[in-house]
């Protein structure tokens, strides 16, 4: 296991954020800190990719702090999209990008190393676009860790995958964890915050309803919004 | 003509060939990074710079090759160059004729890819400088379809090399203007054969351009 990240723990105080001239999330007021995977729960449209988002310094909240107040670029952190953008370039290259831009060498051999990883070793000299929908968020991972990040966000890496490729993501995101990466993660699937959470942020329609340990969550719900959801009633 | 290998029909599109191609890779040169800068970049006026850079697309090529005479004829500004009657006043013409289509094409590609990009290359911490390397490259499929725009536009040109060029015989002649000239000679038949070899090298050219994006695509995607 790595030292505590030093971009631990990330503190939400009172944090709104609008667009549009609509809110998307208000007065949301909690702490990433370091640990098992923390994953953010909710319906679509609940808030939770603007909450990543804002996390990782991509947007700035209309109201409130993110704090430490992350640089649209911060080296220490990683993101994995639900739809990743292939750069038009090999798989090899992606990583070899992806290691440039996080100001190291373009090793081809350690690029090659983090696509053998995520079991894409073979198909390294193949156009990224060409690949298969769970075969680019594998990239995309090899990508994001290729930056050693203190922090990797998730936002609903396996939305559009299959349950082989869902699987084979998930494996890949608990090597990870167990490396000592904080895994901050978006997903609206029950059974895979079940499988992957150590802490469950629960978010309805820009708030948070509950935040708790994952066994409490599941085990015992501390809110009726909650309780619904987890019957699988439509939680809007 | 092309049966028997006329040195002079060869001379007249290896001129042609040269004339174009030059015009458009200085184009290229200019228009695409401007385009892309402006694609990438927020600035007061850049509304009205891009309906600028728009309506340059149309500009009349005569008024370019008058705007180049004016340049480089012995009382413009330029005009101790004394490149005016020359390949070079002609490419410098084509130029900038095209650079602003490319310019203009390349902002809204870029514009659009940035779009798509925008989260992926931020949260990578690419730098400014980088990011418009890597859209330039990205879009690089994209960008020799605008290139062949401008090649077009230029090989199709009459106006500005026969008014900076002067379609010298044998040293500023095109075969634009030569088809220009058969037509006013009357020389019909002349003219439509030179047209139809210039309709041939465009094609050729946009096949070979085209054979080079096929291989790109299934190289690289």
């Amino acid at each position: 296991m790595r030292d505590r990240p030093s971009t631990l723990p990330i503190t939400f105080e009172n944090v709104a954020f609008a667009a549009g001239g609509r809110t998307i999330v208000s007065g949301v007021s909690f702490a990433i800190e370091a640990g098992p995977p923390t994953l953010l729960v909710g319906p679509n449209g609940a808030g939770k990719t603007t909450l990543i988002k804002l996390a990782m310094g991509l947007i700035t909240p209309s109201a409130g702090r993110v704090l430490p107040a992350q640089p649209a670029a911060c080296p220490r952190s990683a993101i994995v999209f639900q739809k990743p953008v292939m750069l038009r370039r090999s798989v090899l290259n992606n990583v070899m990008f992806a290691l440039t831009a996080a100001g190291r060498e373009a090793d081809a051999k350690a690029a090659l190393g983090w696509l053998e990883r995520v079991g894409l070793g073979a198909l390294a000299d193949r156009p990224a676009r060409r690949l298969s929908g769970g075969e680019q968020q594998r990239l995309a991972l090899a990508r994001a860790l290729a930056r050693d990040p203190a922090v990797l966000f998730l936002d609903e890496p396996t939305a559009s995958l299959d349950p082989a490729a869902t699987k084979a993501v998930e494996d890949i995101i608990g090597v990870a964890a167990a490396g000592g990466v904080k895994i901050v993660m978006a997903t609206h699937d029950l059974g895979q915050a079940r499988r992957l959470a150590g802490d469950i942020i629960f978010l309805v329609a820009g708030l948070v309803v509950e935040r708790a340990s994952a066994a409490q969550f599941f085990a015992a719900p501390g809110t009726e919004q909650s309780r619904r959801f987890l019957a699988g009633d439509l939680v809007i | 003509m092309i049966l028997t290998g006329d040195s002079k029909l060869f001379s007249v599109v290896g001129l042609s060939l040269y004339v174009s191609l030059s015009g458009t890779v200085l184009a290229c040169l200019a228009g695409m990074p401007f385009g892309a800068l402006i694609g990438l970049t927020r600035f007061p006026g850049r509304t009205a710079l891009i309906v600028l850079l728009n309506g340059c697309m149309g500009l009349p090529p005569v008024v370019i090759g008058l705007l180049v005479y004016l340049l480089l004829s012995r009382s413009g500004p330029l005009g101790s160059f004394g490149i005016l009657f020359t390949p070079q006043a002609m490419i410098i013409a084509q130029a900038l004729l095209i650079a602003p289509i490319v310019a203009a094409l390349t902002r809204q590609v870029i514009e659009d890819l940035w779009a798509e990009y925008r989260d992926e290359l931020t949260a990578m911490a690419v730098r400014p400088a980088s990011r418009v390397k890597v859209l330039l490259w990205d879009a690089r499929l994209s960008l020799v379809t605008i290139a062949l725009a401008g090649f077009g536009r230029a090989a199709a040109e009459v106006g500005a090399v026969m008014i900076v060029g002067g379609n010298i015989d044998g040293f500023t002649r095109v075969m634009t203007t030569s088809i220009a000239l058969e037509t006013s000679k009357g020389d019909l038949p002349l003219a439509i054969g030179l047209g139809a070899v210039l309709i041939g090298v465009i094609l050729a050219v946009n096949a070979l351009a085209w054979a080079l994006r096929d291989w790109s695509e299934r190289h690289a995607g």
